[in-house]
């Protein structure tokens, strides 16, 4: 069932969505590569200033979910919602433009960069000073650089990565690198971050450090979250609400105590076969 | 308009009414493809296993036949050249292999194909300080290579079919089809394909790196000593043969760096559509077309399907 | 422990972000251009300028243009000679119907013209990437070159396909042509050289910089934090192309006095390619060590014979000449791939703890 979709123009910029509006949406978004069908009529919505956690057993598609909001994979059928505008399909720049940013299972940094660097690159696209600029530096390019540096420090310090500001990210460990990733993804300013696996491969404490991350961007910033991940506890303490995928398919969607609670979810995680 | 006719028509209609220069040109490029996929299979064998892109295999084709050659100026009989000079390119696969490949194991491929721009030019000065830098003649009549040719009555005019060549297709299909087989259905085939997709894997379940880029660059080498005997004989072996190599990039764009059967049929389009370009349509632009229309054929191919005919989609996960 | 940062405090984001933090690379920095501008000419002989610096500047020039296109973005182009060559006939041409106007303008005109071709030759670069893509430069390169002799238009159908070039000067001085002297040349390609690599430099210390290494090290990302890949791709072969095209040019104009399409060959994409790797990829620095070590070692090479007395034949040397560099090149890329611009940060890293061992 494809969706008239006519994109209403809307004036309204995100601003006009009040905390508790819905940010996004996807509508019977299907996706299928070849045979595979990846993702199944999903139905959902992210609300605007919540930490919405999408969980599931591997192989759920929740992955493939996060690649279809950020345009890298487009859905065969479906429309996505965002800040007002239906569209069958994001771009990477689109997404990018309109304020979503993301994080990967896999670290997808600049391997070549610095951790400094990283982020900077993060502000990209709020660097505005054309090329004429650039080419002289002293000046206009020069002062914009200090601004966004100005920034960029702000993050550091918050993700209290100063110490490893000039480090190639590429000798960096990996629980360091994860945090340069968020970094990078918060110096877009984002409205909508993606976090896929935020916690993947980090001991206690490094969790602990990075559940305090995304709450503080939560609240300090107003950030819309949404994060796969699969350590329950870190997902029923910092989630506002889940939502459940198994084979493709939605199989739940609520309070993380309801999730909890639903058998349906629990069937899943154990292989009960249904 | 009259251009247009000029392209799009009056080629054809050359075609039709000399249907024997037609079938001659087809022929030239038939043969030039089967010599610029045999150039095109060193670098499959080569990159299959290693992943490295030898771009020195122009620059072995040369060097080996200047060894047969050279061997043979000084006196040895022809067939003990050849056995000697199958002896040097066994010398230099594990020259390469101990002074080139086990250093920079691990390194990223871009790296590696560097090094084998190193070694062009390592083997260019080698060569021509070893055997001198003038064009030689291929010891074809002491090899037993066939002579003359046959001039066949068709389509109202002479086809010429030179033996050489014939010999040629001959001699590199079976090669092709041996080294196919033996990838496919050998042990040591297999452990090639391991080494080509992860050094790091495959040294993990214990495969010797060394002993297979040893098989895999003398492999190379002996398939280097055939072309350079083939192209020799067709014309002179000299080093700016070396440049020709270079046309093997569009075999293998076309053909796909991996596959074996793909540079053959890779190496036909290229070399027939080179021909019936320069033929027919060259004349419209000056001649001398051939330099680049191997190119841009693959260019236009590349756009349509970017990895190649045979080659595999890469499909990035992220 | 001369060179050291310590005692240096930055108090502020952009000093900081100086592209020479530490003073003694400004120092450093300066006496180099005291050396170049004024030491060279004083104690260099006329043939030593010729053979030696102005080439090396020109190459530099080039590889500066190079580096650009597969250091900091990741495309390897083998079409850098055919770049340069469009930059050179150009300038050939456009100084055959513009006499009067400004050499040097003329030169940047045509460095605008070869960045035009280079983006053409870089639209491929939305679908093809990697390897393919170099294969796609070589489709330039190829037919390129078969422009500089199929179209005689470009050398004033001159029967011997060669183009000569005339005198022209600068602020009444010759500069081009039989008549211009080396320190002359050697001047003005000095002066465009250090203005170019100071755009360069800026343009890599920036946020253009970082756009392209983004789309080197992972384009997928680089998408995703809002980079334009294809407009950032194309902007890389433009400039690229426009730093080769001068080059060209210069080397025509300002070295050469001559050229022929063989001078814009194949061979000559490789010569650059192999500055590029020997001095560093994605180093400005590892530019000019590059096209210093490349031109210089067979200069060098070739004068060693005599200057030691040994009796080698001249076409030995030649053929010696190839051996050493295919060999050093292989030697680099197993010691240190990342070319003489690390070495040159690792024995830095060494100064900062002379005269103690760490």
């Amino acid at each position: 069932m494809k969706a008239d979709v006519k994109p209403i123009p809307v004036s309204a910029s995100a601003a006009a969505i009040a905390p508790g509006d819905i940010l996004l949406s996807v509508e019977n978004v299907s996706l299928s590569f070849g045979g595979v069908r990846a993702l199944r009529e999903v139905c959902f919505d992210i609300r605007k200033g919540e930490i919405r956690a999408i969980i599931g057993p591997n192989g759920a598609g929740k992955t493939s979910m996060l690649n279809v909001i950020n345009g890298f994979y487009h859905p065969q059928e479906g429309v996505i919602t965002f800040k007002g505008r239906r569209r069958h399909q994001m771009r990477p720049y689109l997404a990018a433009s309109q304020g979503i940013a993301r994080t990967f299972q896999n670290v997808a940094l600049f391997k070549g960069m610095s951790t400094l660097d990283n982020i900077m690159a993060g502000r990209t696209l709020k660097m505005r000073r054309g090329f004429v600029w650039q080419l002289f530096r002293h000046g206009p390019a020069r002062l914009e650089e200090v601004e966004h540096r100005r920034r960029a420090e702000g993050i550091i310090d918050f993700l209290q990565i100063a110490h490893i500001r000039k480090v190639p990210v590429g000798q960096l460990p990996y629980g360091l690198q994860k945090r340069v990733e968020l970094g990078r993804a918060l110096a877009m300013e984002p409205d909508l971050l993606l976090l896929d696996e935020p916690m993947a491969g980090m001991n206690l404490e490094e969790k602990e450090d990075m559940s305090r991350f995304i709450l503080e961007v939560n609240r300090e910033y107003g950030t819309t979250i949404a994060l796969i991940e699969h350590d329950m506890g870190v997902v029923m303490d910092i989630s506002d609400r889940v939502v459940v995928l198994d084979y493709g398919r939605k199989i739940a969607d609520g309070s993380p105590d309801a999730i909890k609670a639903d058998q349906t979810v629990i069937d899943a995680y154990l292989g009960v076969a249904h | 308009m009259d251009l247009l006719y000029h392209i799009f028509v009056d080629p054809f209609g050359q075609m039709a009414a000399a249907p024997d220069l037609l079938v001659q040109t087809l022929w030239e490029g038939l043969v030039s493809g089967v010599l610029y996929a045999l150039i095109a299979l060193g670098f499959v064998l080569i990159f299959k296993a290693s992943g490295v892109f030898n771009f020195a295999q122009g620059i072995m084709v040369v060097f080996a036949a200047l060894t047969l050659v050279g061997l043979h100026q000084k006196g040895v009989p022809a067939f003990v050249a050849l056995v000697l000079t199958i002896l040097v390119m066994l010398a230099l696969a594990y020259a390469v292999e101990r002074l080139v490949l086990k250093p920079l194991v691990n390194q990223p491929d871009i790296i590696l194909f560097m090094a084998t721009f190193g070694l062009t030019y390592f083997l260019i000065g080698l060569g021509q300080l070893m055997f001198g830098g003038e064009p030689k003649v291929m010891i074809a009549n002491e090899l037993y290579l066939p002579k003359g040719s046959y001039d066949i009555k068709m389509l109202g005019g002479f086809v010429s079919f030179q033996k050489i060549d014939i010999a040629a297709a001959v001699i590199a299909s079976i090669m092709v089809a041996t080294l196919a087989v033996f990838f496919q259905h050998t042990r040591i085939g297999r452990a090639l394909r391991a080494v080509a997709d992860s050094h790091k894997a495959a040294l993990s379940v214990g495969i010797s790196l060394e002993q297979i880029w040893v098989v895999v660059w003398f492999t190379a080498g002996i398939v280097a000593l055939a072309t350079g005997i083939m192209w020799g004989a067709r014309s002179q072996v000299e080093f700016s043969l070396q440049i020709i190599a270079l046309k093997a990039l569009p075999v293998l764009i076309l053909g796909g760096f991996t596959s074996i059967p793909g540079a053959i049929v890779g190496g036909i389009i290229i070399g027939v559509g080179e021909k019936l370009g320069e033929f027919y349509w060259g004349p419209l632009m000056g001649s001398g077309i051939e330099s680049w229309l191997a190119y841009v054929i693959a260019l236009i191919f590349l756009l349509f399907r970017p990895q190649g005919l045979f080659g595999e989609r890469l499909i990035e996960r992220i | 422990m001369l060179y050291r940062e310590a005692g240096q405090f930055k108090s502020s984001y952009g000093s900081d972000m100086a592209i020479f933090p530490l003073r003694q690379d400004r120092i450093g920095l300066a006496v180099i251009l005291l050396v170049a501008f004024v030491v060279i000419p004083l104690s260099m002989s006329s043939f030593t300028l010729n053979s030696l610096m102005i080439p090396i500047l020109v190459f530099s020039l080039a590889t500066i243009g190079l580096n650009i296109l597969t250091g900091y973005t990741g495309l390897i182009s083998l079409g850098t000679g055919a770049f340069m060559g469009v930059g050179a006939y150009a300038t050939y041409k456009l100084t055959t119907y513009f006499p009067e106007v400004n050499i040097i303008v003329l030169i940047i005109a045509s460095g605008l013209i070869a960045a035009a071709v280079g983006v053409v030759f870089g639209l491929p670069s939305l679908r093809i990437k990697g390897f393919y893509l170099a294969v796609a430069t070589l489709a330039a390169q190829f037919f390129l070159s078969w422009c500089f002799i199929r179209v005689p238009w470009l050398y004033n159908h001159n029967v011997s396909a060669a183009i000569e070039v005339p005198t022209r000067g600068l602020f009444g001085v010759p500069i081009t042509g039989p008549n211009a002297s080396p320190v002359t040349r050697y001047y003005v390609v000095l002066v465009i050289v250090v203005a170019m690599t100071w755009f360069a430099s800026n343009l890599v210390h920036g946020r253009i910089g970082r756009m392209w290494m983004a789309v080197r090290d992972m384009d997928i990302a680089a998408e995703l934090i809002g980079i334009r890949l294809y407009q950032t791709k194309l902007l890389a072969f433009a400039v690229s192309s426009f730093y080769c095209g001068v080059a060209g040019a210069l080397m025509v104009f300002l070295w050469l006095g001559a050229a022929e399409f063989e001078s814009f060959n194949i061979n000559e994409s490789f010569l650059i390619l192999f500055m590029v790797i020997i001095g560093g990829l994605g180093s400005l620095i590892g530019s000019f060590m590059g096209a210093a070590f490349i031109w210089g070692l067979p200069v060098i090479l070739r004068a060693a014979p005599e200057t030691f007395a040994i009796p080698i034949h001249a076409a030995t040397v030649e053929q010696l000449q190839f051996m050493i560099v295919g060999a050093l090149i292989i030697f680099f890329l197993v010691v240190e791939p990342h070319g003489l611009a690390r070495l040159w940060q690792l024995a830095k890293q060494k100064l900062r703890v002379w005269p103690y061992p760490y």
